[in-house]
């Protein structure tokens, strides 16, 4: 197929290649001759690794998309970036308080966002990471765990915030308070580990284990399977 | 954006929906899924397997592109390196950070150990942050590690390892505990319990799930917490070889700067191998759901040190892989679509299997749809593929479910104009995993001393097919057990003096057997997919 489509012109780090229409950024580079060992990971869009900034050649604006996702174009002038290296707060979760204080106090530069809203236009994923920021600096935690969810980590909102901030690690944060503090844990799962280390199931299994395997099968084949539909969906 | 033929199709299938939306399929009893196995799966395609010829399971059929490698020649010289020089020294060496090497990690260091981390790529760069759907876990009233246990054997084909197995369901739960009090943000109900859904070969609702997102949310929060707890790690660095001691006993590993090419003794106590699956070896020449790094460095390494593999012809093939747009060819499409109520319809708008089947008997009906029955739909690059009816979850569960619930699938559909949430998707399987592995037991030892393994790159928990929330699951199950018992055991270990003693016998049993010249350097460490234009190059700077 690569060889019947038209061929476009890109630029890699201001270099010239010719490559077929249709190519990711990634398999462009591959085609191109370039064997990747930084700046490729998952190749599907969940790992961040391949973070990409382009612009066109007349045309400067600069534009963020992940290599292995975004579809080249012609004219497009390509640099990929490595894991952008920023600062980590380290921290003992179980001793943290969930609140706005505490964030603060890890990530104290926090304050200094003056709304530029580059990080929101830089993310791949279409975040809003000034508003996730906004929650985290207002003391929202709940608010910026679920705006960061779907958040790669690919680091490109640190790598152009003017200020130094590091969006990507002030949502993990959060993320990570909301889902040890501020929600609560679940009981069933609790109890279940107990009953487990109670030995509650130990006969059940070791009978099961104890079963030829055409005694096996029918136990397989005649057990009861809960639909899958028919529940309490909120 | 469809193609105009693939538009109109679509029309045809809707025009089904209404019936469709009643109607039950019945799951196939065991005589029709091993007929339907028997006959299509991939597994089953004796030309694609020879036996090995060297190494504890000599006499053992596998895939030709794996056998190459488990065949191969090592990349270092024995006689150049001096292993009683090292450039680390530690009590657990940990190799790939996955959800497994990083649990193990977490678990050595927390029982005292002095870790190190090695990875080829970035950490946390590995499948487990693809891992969409969920992990399994049996904790509701209604369901038990029991029931847990029956539905993994009679998806494995009750060729799993019981003991395994067992020390999986039981473990499930505290696994789920112990990330939830890490901090990942698990899709609950406001009082705090789980909101669980059924998967392919789950009689019960037991997967947990955080969005589509769940392995990425699961490796984010590890990732965290290794840098939390400052476990020394080395990135872009590659073990490309284990060192023994005189005793038989792991001594380490030589790892290699991926960058500057140089390489670096590590000597352990122990060893922990998490280095994965293989998806990148394209068996069959399947597109794959894996990471770049998935080459099966880790059964190379312990191959060459005596480990012994165990269902190594068996792999998983992802019944619903993206074969449109061919951007995306081979990329995941989660089960949890299904799982939400989507179905596999053809192109007549006709379902041919209950999509909730264990994935090996999914794959299979896809392949006997598209192949045998011509029933496909044939894409603009010549791949046919069914429709994964995705509109049908919004149908059935109410407006804006798909986005809540798949936000990674919609928002990598939207990139090119495909609504999945109004229009079904196109997917053809894709190799997804390597249900065997390298021999474990339930402490993760392997049967070299002080050799652990676990994750992927073991086997016999799955049997001969894996079901959807083990292998995540089986990565903080196994990964903990492993961590801990490397740790004990790097305490208790009379080393004796490191060697690479192996690798020269190893080299002179394939200059034995006559296959030395033939068979590639392994491991692999990263597929090649740089085009060559005439096949001729030079290097800048000569080695």
């Amino acid at each position: 197929m690569a060889e019947q489509a038209r061929l476009i012109d890109i630029y890699l780090l201001g270099k010239r290649y010719r490559v077929p229409e249709g190519l990711t950024i990634l398999t462009a580079l591959e085609y191109s001759g370039y064997h990747l060992l930084r700046g490729c990971g998952c190749r599907a869009g969940f790992c961040g690794a391949c973070a990409t900034i382009y612009n066109f050649r007349h045309d400067p604006q600069l534009r963020y998309d992940l290599a292995c996702q975004k579809t080249v174009e012609p004219e497009m002038c390509i640099v990929q970036i490595p894991f952008f290296p920023a600062v980590k707060a380290l921290y003992d979760l179980e001793k943290l308080a969930a609140n706005g204080e505490k964030v603060k106090a890890l990530y104290p530069d926090i304050v200094k966002c003056y709304g530029c809203n580059t990080c929101t236009k830089t993310c791949p994923q279409g975040l809003e990471v000034m508003w996730f920021m906004t929650d985290a600096l207002r003391g929202d935690i709940p608010a910026a765990a679920d705006k960061s969810f779907d958040c790669l980590m690919c680091g490109l909102c640190a790598a152009r915030c003017p200020q130094g901030l590091v969006p990507y690690y002030v949502g993990l944060l959060c993320r990570r308070l909301n889902g040890r503090y501020l929600t609560p844990p679940a009981e069933h799962v609790a109890r279940r580990v107990e009953e487990i280390a109670a030995g509650k199931f130990d006969a059940e299994i070791a009978a099961l284990k104890k079963s030829g395997e055409k005694e096996l099968r029918q136990k397989y084949t005649e057990r009861d399977v809960e639909p899958a539909l028919e529940q309490n969906w909120e | 954006m469809y193609p105009a033929y693939l538009e109109e199709n679509i029309h045809t299938v809707e025009d089904t929906r209404v019936r469709r939306l009643i109607e039950n399929l019945p799951r196939l009893d065991e005589a029709a899924k091993d007929a339907l196995l028997k006959k299509y799966h991939p597994d089953y395609i004796k030309s694609s397997m020879r036996k090995l010829k060297v190494g504890v399971n000599r006499g053992d059929y596998t895939p030709l592109e794996l056998a190459d490698l488990l065949e191969g020649n090592s990349r270092i010289d024995p006689l150049k390196i001096d292993p009683s020089s090292p450039d680390y020294n530690v009590d657990v060496l940990v190799i790939g950070c996955g959800g497994a090497g990083a649990s193990a990690a977490l678990l050595a260091q927390e029982a005292g150990a002095r870790v190190l981390i090695t990875t080829k790529l970035r950490l946390g760069d590995a499948n487990t942050v693809g891992a969409q759907a969920g992990t399994q876990a049996a904790d509701r009233p209604n369901d038990s590690p029991a029931i847990h246990y029956l539905d993994t054997m009679g998806g494995g084909h009750f060729e799993n390892i019981p003991e395994l197995v067992e020390t999986l369901v039981k473990d499930a739960p505290s696994a789920v505990k112990w990330l939830e009090k890490l901090g990942v943000n698990w899709d609950k109900a406001p009082d705090g319990s789980m909101r669980e859904l059924s998967g392919g070969g789950t009689s019960r609702r037991r997967l947990h799930s955080a969005r589509d997102y769940t392995g990425l949310e699961e490796m984010r929060v590890l990732r965290d917490e290794i840098l939390n707890k400052k476990i020394d790690y080395l990135e872009y660095t590659a073990a490309v070889e284990l060192i023994l001691d005189d005793k038989g006993q792991i001594a380490g590993a030589v790892l290699l700067n991926m960058e500057t090419e140089e390489l670096i003794i590590a000597r352990a106590r122990a060893v922990i191998l998490a280095t994965g699956g293989l998806g990148r070896l394209h068996i069959q020449g399947f597109p794959t759901t894996n990471h770049y790094g998935a080459t099966a460095d880790g059964l190379v390494l312990a191959y060459r040190a005596g480990a012994r593999l165990i269902f190594i012809d068996t792999m998983q093939y992802h019944p619903t892989g993206a074969v449109f747009p061919l951007q995306i060819l081979g990329q995941l499409v989660t089960e949890k679509v299904r799982t939400l109520g989507a179905q596999l319809v053809n192109n007549r708008g006709e379902q041919f299997i209950m999509p909730l089947e264990p994935r090996d008997v999914v794959t299979s009906a896809i392949i006997r749809e598209c192949r045998e029955n011509q029933l496909g739909l044939k894409t603009p690059n010549g791949d046919s593929g069914v429709w994964l009816y995705s509109p049908m979850i919004d149908i059935i569960r109410g407006d804006g479910t798909i986005a809540q619930e798949l936000p990674a699938m919609v928002r990598q559909y939207r990139r090119f104009n495909i609504d999945i949430t109004r229009e079904p998707i196109l997917v053809y399987p894709t190799l997804h995993y390597q249900n065997g592995g390298i021999k474990i037991d339930t402490e993760g030892a392997t049967n070299v001393p002080g050799l652990f393994a676990a994750g992927e790159c073991t086997g016999g928990v799955h049997g001969r097919n894996r079901l959807i929330g083990n292998s995540t699951l089986e990565l903080f199950v196994f990964g903990r057990r492993a961590g801990l018992a490397a740790a004990k055991y790097a305490k208790d270990v009379k080393r004796g003096n490191p060697t690479t003693e192996h690798v020269r016998r190893w080299q002179e049993e394939l200059k034995k057997a006559g296959i030395a010249d033939e068979r590639p350097v392994s491991p692999r460490l990263l597929p090649d997919y740089a085009r060559r234009n005439g096949g001729y190059t030079s290097r800048v700077f000569p080695a």
